[in-house]
C-alpha cells in the first residue's frame, strides 16, 4: 500500500534534508534536521518526522549519503587486505612518484591498505594478456589464510595486466569464494579494466574498503524504513548522477563516494531543462570549499579521473565536479609583506568564523560578509562584534584602511580568487565560462554569485526556490543512467565506419535494455553519443559531441579540428586525427516533477513589498538597501539592485545595477550588468 | 600607489595569466615528458630587463628564475643590435644553455606583449622537448665532453615571423632532431600557450589600465622583496655550511664538490660557493642561469608561500660560483644540470638551513631524477625504441614527520609512468616494483623509502644508459640522523657475475641480452634527529610494516624495537 509520494532525503556534513512531492496533487514537503553521527539513519528517519511524511505512503525513496565519502576521508575503513602479483605489493603505497604540494618537502601519505596486509604470489600476465607464470594456487590460498587470520574482513585481487586478460583474477576470485566468509571481494579489473596499476589499485582497494561500511548502514537504513511502514525499493544515489537499488550497491560501493556532490549537478540540470538554461555552472560554497560542475545541453559532465584527495585516485565514471580550496571559513591575513591574502587555510566549521562565536578568532570571508551588511547581523548577536574588531585587528589597521574598506577588500580577493578558479576549470574542460549562467546554491554560494559572475563576464546567475536543499532535490529528480565507454585507439583514416556505427547502436541497445529492466517508470529513454579524440601523437583528449550513431569521416574530422581550434587558437592541418573512445550515455528520463511549487504559492504576495531595510556596503559606501522574504516574491517579479533577497538558509546579494526576475518556478534570474 | 585591494585582484589576475598559459601547452603538446609530466613552465617578464613578474604556480620548480635570465640575455642582444628587433606576431625560439638557459632539450619560446605600438612586457615558456639531437636519443649522454656531442644548439632567434612559422628555419631544427615528424604539434602547443596568455594579459590591461597595471607589477616586487625579508629574519644571524657531493661526472671517476656557505646578514641571505669543484670533463656542469635558479628553488621549498617574482630573489645573494663547475662556459656539456646538479646544490642549501631553522626544513632528499634509459630494436615489429624509466626515491625526515616514500625530484613536479604503459611500449618486463627496504635513513624522524625496480630484457638487443646520482655517498641525514641508503645500479647478465657500474650511478651503452635484467635501488631520505630520540612504537611500527630487517632496526635504533 503506497500513495504515491516520492522522496529525496540527502544527508550532508551538518544536515540531513528532505523533499517530499505529490505528484497527484502536486503538493511539495521539506525537512532539514541535523544529521546523526555515526548512523546516519537516525537523521533520516527525523526528517521524515518533521516533514510530517508518512513512510507507509511513499512511492520511491532516493537517498544521497556520505557514508562512503567520511569513510574514505577519515580512513574509517574495513579491515582489508589485497593480494597482487609477486613484486608488486608496495603499488598502493608507491603511488605514481609526487609530493602533496609542488613547493614544500614535508607532507604524510597513508596508504589505503597497510603494508602487513598487502601480500604478494607467483603469477604474471604480460602486456597482451599472455600468461608469463601461472597462479600458484596454492601461494594464493596460503595467502587467503594469512589474510583472514590476520582479520580481515573484505579482500582486493589485484593482479598486473588483469585489464588485457582477466584469467588469473576470475580464477583466484573462485578459490576466494570457497573460502572467503562474506561477498566482500573485489577483482581489480572488475570496477576498471584499464592499464594503470596504481589508479586500478586504489579504486578496487576503496571499493572493498567501503562495502561493509556503507552495506551495513544501508541495510539497516533500509530496515527501519520498512519497519516505519516503507514497501518499496530503497535507491541510493551514484557518483555518476544515477541511482541504484540499496541491494545492489555495496557491490560497486566506490561509486558512491561522490554521491553527494552529483545529486546536487542533478538538480541543477533538472532546474535549469524546466528554466530553459541547458548550459550552467554549478557553484556550491559550503564552509571549506567550493564545488564546481560544468553543464553542457542539459548534461552532466562525467568523469573517469577524479582524485578525492591527494593520491587517492578513483577511476569510474563520476559526476565531474571540482573542488576550490575556498568557503566561507577561509582566512584572511595580510602577510609579511604587506600583501592582503584569502585562504588557503581555513577555519572550517569548527573553530570556525569569529561571527560563529565558537571559539574561532581568525578573520574568515563569513566575517567579512557580516561586516558589509550582506548577512543579518541579529542571527550572530554578540560575535557580530568580535568580528569587527577582529577585522580591525589583523586586516584593517595593518593596511591603514577602514574595517569596512578591509572588508570589503577580503570579499574582492576571495571573488578572483573563487573566479579564477570556476575558470580554470571550465578551461580545462575546454569552455569559456562566458557561455553559462551561473547555478548558485549552497549556503553561502548566492551571496557571492552576482559578483562572480562579473568577475568571470558570465551574463546571467540562476539561484534555484530552495538553495539550502538542492542535493535532496537531486535525489529526486534524478534519472537512469548509463554510461559506456568503448576504447579504439585508431587513426580516424584506418576506421571502419561502419563498425563505429554498429559500436554506438550496440551500446545504445545494451543501455535501453538495463533502462527497460529497472523497476522504475520512465517517460522516454534517450542516448547521446561522443567520441574521444586528439591529433595522432597526443596523449589528451578532447570530447566532441556527435550528432547522430552513424557519423562520416569527414564530419568527424571537421567536428574535432572545430573544437581544437576554440580550444587552442591553432590548427593542425600537418597532423591527422586519432579517435580514442567512443561514448554513449543511455538515459530514462524519469517523469518530470513539478518544481513550482518548492515555495508555497499560497504564501507568494501579490506586490513586491521588502520586508525591511538595511545597510549593505558597496564599493561606494554603505546603501540603504531593501530587504526582502524571498518567499513573498511574486512570480511577476522584477525589480533592480540594489538589493538583498533573504530566505530560511541563504541569502541573496543583488549588486546595484542588477536586475532580477523570477520564472514560473519560483527561480530567480539575475542579469548582471557592468 | 595602487589601493591594496586592486593589487591584491591584479596579482591573482596575473598569475591566473600564467596559469593559463601552463595549462594550455600541457593540453596541447604532444610529447608526454610535457602533456603527463608537465615538464615546462609559463611566465611574465618586464620589458626593460626581463625580471620575473609572474610564473605559473604548477611549472616546473627548476625553472623557476631561468627565464628571466634567458628574457634579459634576449634583451640585451636585441638592444646590441645582435639579434633582429621584434615586430607584433614575432616569436624567438633558443635553447642556447650558456644564454641564460639549463640543458639544450629545454628549449624557450619568447614573445613581447605590445601596448600602442610599444613592448608593454614579455612572454616566455620553456618545454622539454624528447629529443635535440646530439650523441644519444634524449640527450642525456653520460659521456659527453662537448656541448656539440649533447645536441643542436639555437641561439634567440624568430621562429614564428609576424604570426607565420618560419619554414627554413623549422627544416633546419627538424633535420637535427630525431622523431622531428610530431615535434609540429609541440611547436604550435607552446605558441599556442603564449597566444592564450597575450589574449588574456590584454583583457587584464584593458581592464585596469596600463599604467595601474605597472604600478601594480612594481609594488608587487617590492612587497614580494620584503615578504622575503622577513621570512630570512626567522634565520637567526650568523654562517652556515654544508657540503654536497656528485658521484661523478660520468667521464672522469672522482666525486665532485659543491661547498656552500649561507649567511646571515642584516636583511641578506649570502650563498656562498666559493671552494667548490673546477668545471668538469663530463656533462656534470652547471650553467649560472640554472645555479641560481636551484638556489631560489630550494629557498621556495622551505618557504613555499612567498610569491614567485623577481621581487623574492632581490635579498638573496648567490656568489663564489665563478671559475667552478656550477658557472661553466661554452664548450662544457651541461646535460647533467637541470636533473641532477640542480638537485645537489638544493640539498647543500637544505643542509645549510637546517642548522639555522630546524623546524622548516627538512632532512636531505633522495635527489636524483633516476634517469635510466634503454634503447634497441624490438624483434617482434622491426621497430627502434627509446625507453626511459624515471623514479623516485625517499624524502627526508622533519620535525613532526617521517619522510614521505618515492617522492619526485626536488626540481620537478613530473609523475612516474605507470609499469602497465610501460610493458606496453617496450619489450620489458619488471620483476619487481616495490619499496626499497632499510632505505630511509634512521633518525628521530627517518627517511622515506626509495623504490626497488627490476626490469628483464624481453627480446633483441639494447644498449642501457643510467643518469642518477647518490650512489657514493647517501642522502644526507640531519641533526644526529644518519643518512638514507645509497642508489645501486646491478646488471644481472645471464651466466655472468653481477655488473656494477664503474660510476655506480653513471654509465652508457652497456650492453643487454634479452633475459638481462637490470635491478635498481633509489636513495632514501634522510634521517632527522637522534635515533635514540625515536617512539619505540613507530621503531615497532616499521619491523612489523616489513620496512627494516629485525637485525638492522636494531643496528639503526639500538635497544628501541
Amino acid at each position: 500500500m503506497s500513495g504515491g509520494l516520492v522522496a529525496g532525503v540527502d544527508v550532508g556534513g551538518t544536515f540531513t534534508d528532505l523533499v517530499v512531492f505529490d505528484p497527484a496533487s502536486g503538493g511539495v514537503r521539506l525537512a532539514k534536521v541535523p544529521t546523526t553521527l555515526p548512523n546516519q539513519s537516525g537523521g533520516v528517519l527525523a526528517a521524515f518526522e518533521a516533514a510530517g511524511a508518512d513512510l507507509a505512503e511513499m512511492d520511491l525513496i532516493v537517498h544521497g549519503t556520505t557514508t562512503t565519502t567520511n569513510a574514505v576521508l577519515e580512513r574509517q575503513l574495513a579491515r582489508t587486505g589485497i593480494i597482487t602479483t609477486e613484486g608488486f605489493r608496495d603499488v598502493l603505497e608507491l603511488g605514481r612518484r609526487t609530493r602533496p604540494q609542488a613547493y614544500g618537502m614535508s607532507g604524510r601519505f597513508v596508504p589505503i591498505i597497510p603494508r602487513d596486509l598487502r601480500l604478494d604470489v607467483p603469477e604474471r600476465m604480460d602486456a597482451r594478456g599472455r600468461v608469463v607464470t601461472p597462479l600458484d594456487e596454492k601461494a594464493f590460498r596460503d595467502a587467503l589464510a594469512q589474510l583472514l587470520q590476520a582479520g580481515c574482513e573484505a579482500l582486493v585481487i589485484h593482479f598486473l595486466h588483469a585489464y588485457a586478460n582477466p584469467a588469473h583474477e576470475l580464477r583466484a576470485g573462485e578459490i576466494a569464494r570457497e573460502i572467503w566468509p562474506n561477498a566482500y571481494v573485489t577483482l581489480g579489473h572488475a570496477l576498471l579494466s584499464e592499464a594503470r596499476e596504481y589508479e586500478r589499485g586504489v579504486t578496487a582497494a576503496v571499493n572493498a574498503s567501503v562495502q561493509p561500511v556503507l552495506e551495513r548502514y544501508i541495510s539497516r537504513l533500509a530496515g527501519e524504513l520498512a519497519a516505519r511502514g516503507y514497501g518499496r525499493d530503497l535507491l541510493v544515489m551514484n557518483g555518476n548522477g544515477g541511482m541504484v537499488a540499496a541491494q545492489n550497491v555495496a557491490r560497486e560501493a566506490v561509486k558512491t563516494v561522490m554521491s553527494g556532490p552529483a545529486s546536487g549537478v542533478m538538480a541543477a540540470v533538472a532546474t535549469g531543462r524546466r528554466a530553459g538554461m541547458p548550459d550552467l555552472l554549478t557553484y556550491d560554497m559550503g564552509g571549506t570549499s567550493t564545488d564546481v560542475a560544468m553543464i553542457r545541453g542539459g548534461v552532466a559532465p562525467v568523469s573517469n579521473e577524479i582524485e578525492v584527495e591527494y593520491a587517492m585516485p578513483i577511476h569510474v565514471p563520476m559526476v565531474d565536479v571540482r573542488t576550490v580550496g575556498a568557503g566561507g571559513g577561509s582566512i584572511a591575513r595580510v602577510d609579511e609583506g604587506g600583501m592582503l591574502r584569502v585562504g588557503p587555510d581555513s577555519a572550517g566549521s569548527a573553530p570556525g568564523p569569529v561571527c560563529y562565536g565558537r571559539g574561532g578568532t581568525l578573520v574568515t570571508i563569513s566575517d567579512a560578509n557580516l561586516i558589509l551588511g550582506r548577512l543579518p547581523a541579529q542571527r550572530f548577536g554578540q560575535a557580530a562584534e568580535a568580528a569587527r574588531a577582529a577585522m580591525q585587528d589583523q586586516i584593517a589597521r595593518p593596511l591603514g584602511l577602514g574595517v569596512e574598506q578591509a572588508a570589503e577588500a577580503v570579499v574582492r580577493i576571495a571573488n578572483t580568487h573563487m573566479a579564477g578558479a570556476i575558470r580554470m576549470v571550465s578551461i580545462s574542460m575546454g569552455a569559456d565560462p562566458r557561455d553559462f549562467a551561473l547555478f548558485a546554491f549552497g549556503g553561502a554560494g548566492p551571496l557571492h554569485a552576482v559578483a562572480l559572475a562579473r568577475e568571470l563576464a558570465v551574463p546571467r546567475v540562476l539561484v534555484p526556490a530552495r538553495p539550502g536543499i538542492t542535493n535532496a532535490l537531486g535525489c529526486v529528480v534524478a534519472d537512469l543512467r548509463h554510461d559506456f565507454v568503448r576504447t579504439l585507439n585508431r587513426p580516424l583514416d584506418a576506421l571502419d565506419m561502419a563498425e563505429v556505427a554498429a559500436i554506438l547502436a550496440g551500446l545504445e541497445a545494451e543501455g535501453r535494455r538495463l533502462i527497460a529492466a529497472e523497476k522504475v517508470a520512465v517517460r522516454d529513454v534517450r542516448a547521446e553519443f561522443s567520441a574521444d579524440m586528439q591529433f595522432l601523437g597526443q596523449t589528451h583528449l578532447l570530447r566532441v559531441a556527435l550528432p547522430g550513431a552513424a557519423p562520416s569521416r569527414e564530419s568527424l574530422q571537421a567536428l574535432f579540428e572545430a573544437a581544437y581550434h576554440a580550444r587552442f587558437r591553432v590548427d593542425l592541418p600537418e597532423i591527422r586525427a586519432n579517435l580514442m573512445n567512443l561514448n554513449v550515455s543511455v538515459t530514462g528520463r524519469r517523469a518530470e516533477l513539478d518544481l513550482s511549487r518548492l515555495i508555497d504559492p499560497a504564501g507568494r504576495r501579490a506586490l513586491v513589498a521588502p520586508s525591511g531595510q538595511r545597510r549593505v556596503w558597496f564599493e561606494d559606501g554603505w546603501q540603504e538597501v531593501p530587504v526582502y522574504w524571498r518567499d513573498h516574491l511574486p512570480l511577476d517579479l522584477d525589480l533592480t539592485g540594489p538589493a538583498v533577497i533573504e530566505q530560511m538558509d541563504t541569502t541573496l546579494l543583488v549588486e546595484p545595477g542588477c536586475r532580477v526576475t523570477s520564472d514560473a518556478d519560483g527561480n530567480l534570474i539575475v542579469s548582471v550588468t557592468g | 600607489m595602487v589601493d591594496p585591494v586592486t593589487l591584491a585582484v591584479i596579482q591573482a589576475g596575473l598569475q591566473q595569466v600564467c596559469d593559463e598559459m601552463d595549462l594550455t601547452f600541457s593540453r596541447a603538446a604532444f610529447s608526454p615528458v610535457i602533456a603527463e609530466a608537465d615538464d615546462r613552465s609559463d611566465g611574465i617578464y618586464s620589458a626593460e630587463d626581463g625580471s620575473l613578474i609572474a610564473q605559473g604556480s604548477k611549472g616546473l620548480p627548476v625553472f623557476v628564475g631561468v627565464m628571466q635570465f634567458s628574457t634579459r640575455t634576449l634583451i640585451e642582444r636585441i638592444a646590441a643590435g645582435v639579434t633582429a628587433a621584434p615586430e607584433p606576431g614575432d616569436i624567438y625560439i633558443v635553447n642556447d644553455p650558456y644564454l641564460g638557459g639549463t640543458h639544450l632539450m629545454d628549449v624557450r619560446f619568447a614573445m613581447p606583449v605590445w601596448r600602442q605600438g610599444r613592448i608593454w612586457c614579455w612572454l616566455s615558456n620553456t618545454g622539454h622537448w624528447p629529443d635535440t639531437g646530439g650523441m644519444v636519443p634524449g640527450g642525456f649522454s653520460a659521456s659527453a665532453i662537448s656541448a656539440e656531442q649533447e645536441g643542436l644548439r639555437l641561439p634567440p632567434v624568430k621562429l614564428f615571423k609576424k604570426g607565420v612559422l618560419d619554414a627554413e628555419i623549422w627544416a633546419i631544427i627538424c633535420s637535427n632532431i630525431r622523431v622531428s615528424d610530431q615535434r609540429i604539434g609541440d611547436v604550435k602547443a607552446q605558441a599556442s600557450a603564449l597566444m592564450v596568455g597575450a589574449e588574456r594579459l590584454a583583457a587584464l590591461l584593458d581592464r585596469y589600465g596600463d599604467g595601474t597595471v605597472g604600478a601594480a607589477v612594481a609594488q608587487m616586487r617590492d612587497l614580494a622583496a620584503r615578504q622575503m625579508r622577513a621570512k630570512l629574519a626567522l634565520i637567526p644571524e650568523g654562517r652556515y655550511r654544508a657540503t654536497a657531493v656528485i658521484d661523478s661526472d660520468g667521464v672522469v671517476n672522482a666525486p665532485l664538490i659543491i661547498a656552500l656557505a649561507v649567511t646571515r646578514a642584516g636583511e641578506r641571505l649570502v650563498f656562498d660557493f666559493s671552494g667548490s669543484s673546477l668545471p668538469c670533463a663530463g656533462p656534470m656542469n652547471s650553467v649560472r642561469a640554472t645555479t641560481l635558479s636551484s638556489v631560489y628553488l630550494a629557498v621556495r621549498h622551505v618557504f613555499p608561500d612567498v610569491p614567485i617574482s623577481a621581487g623574492a630573489f632581490e635579498p638573496l645573494e648567490v656568489v663564489g660560483i665563478e671559475g667552478t663547475f656550477l658557472d661553466a662556459h661554452y664548450p662544457r656539456p651541461v646535460s647533467g644540470c637541470a636533473a641532477e646538479v640542480s638537485q645537489r646544490i638544493a640539498e647543500a642549501v637544505f643542509a645549510a638551513l637546517v642548522q639555522a631553522i630546524p623546524d622548516r626544513v627538512t632532512a636531505a632528499p633522495a635527489g636524483t631524477s633516476g634517469n635510466f634509459g634503454l634503447g634497441g630494436t624490438d624483434p617482434e615489429t622491426g621497430a627502434g625504441y627509446v625507453m626511459y624509466q624515471i623514479s623516485g626515491g625517499g624524502y627526508g625526515g622533519f620535525a613532526g614527520g617521517d619522510g614521505i616514500s618515492n617522492g619526485c625530484s626536488t626540481i620537478g613536479i613530473s609523475k612516474a609512468p605507470p609499469v602497465e604503459i610501460m610493458e606496453q611500449k617496450y619489450p620489458v618486463l619488471y620483476r619487481r616494483y616495490a619499496l626499497h627496504e632499510g632505505s630511509g635513513g634512521a633518525g628521530q624522524y627517518r627517511g622515506g623509502f626509495g623504490l626497488d625496480y627490476e626490469i628483464e630484457l624481453l627480446r633483441g638487443m639494447a644498449r642501457a644508459s643510467f643518469v642518477m646520482d647518490h650512489g657514493r655517498v647517501g642522502p644526507q641525514g640531519v641533526l644526529g640522523g644518519g643518512d638514507g641508503a645509497v642508489n645501486r645500479v646491478e646488471i644481472h647478465r645471464q651466466g655472468a657475475p653481477v655488473l656494477v657500474p664503474e660510476h655506480l650511478s653513471k654509465a652508457q651503452d652497456i650492453v643487454l641480452q634479452a633475459g638481462d635484467r637490470v635491478r635498481v635501488r633509489t636513495p632514501g631520505g634522510g634521517g632527522y634527529g637522534a635515533p635514540a630520540d625515536r617512539d619505540p612504537a613507530r621503531v615497532a611500527e616499521d619491523l612489523a610494516l616489513g620496512r627494516y630487517g629485525t637485525a638492522e632496526a636494531a643496528r639503526l635504533w639500538p635497544g628501541k624495537p
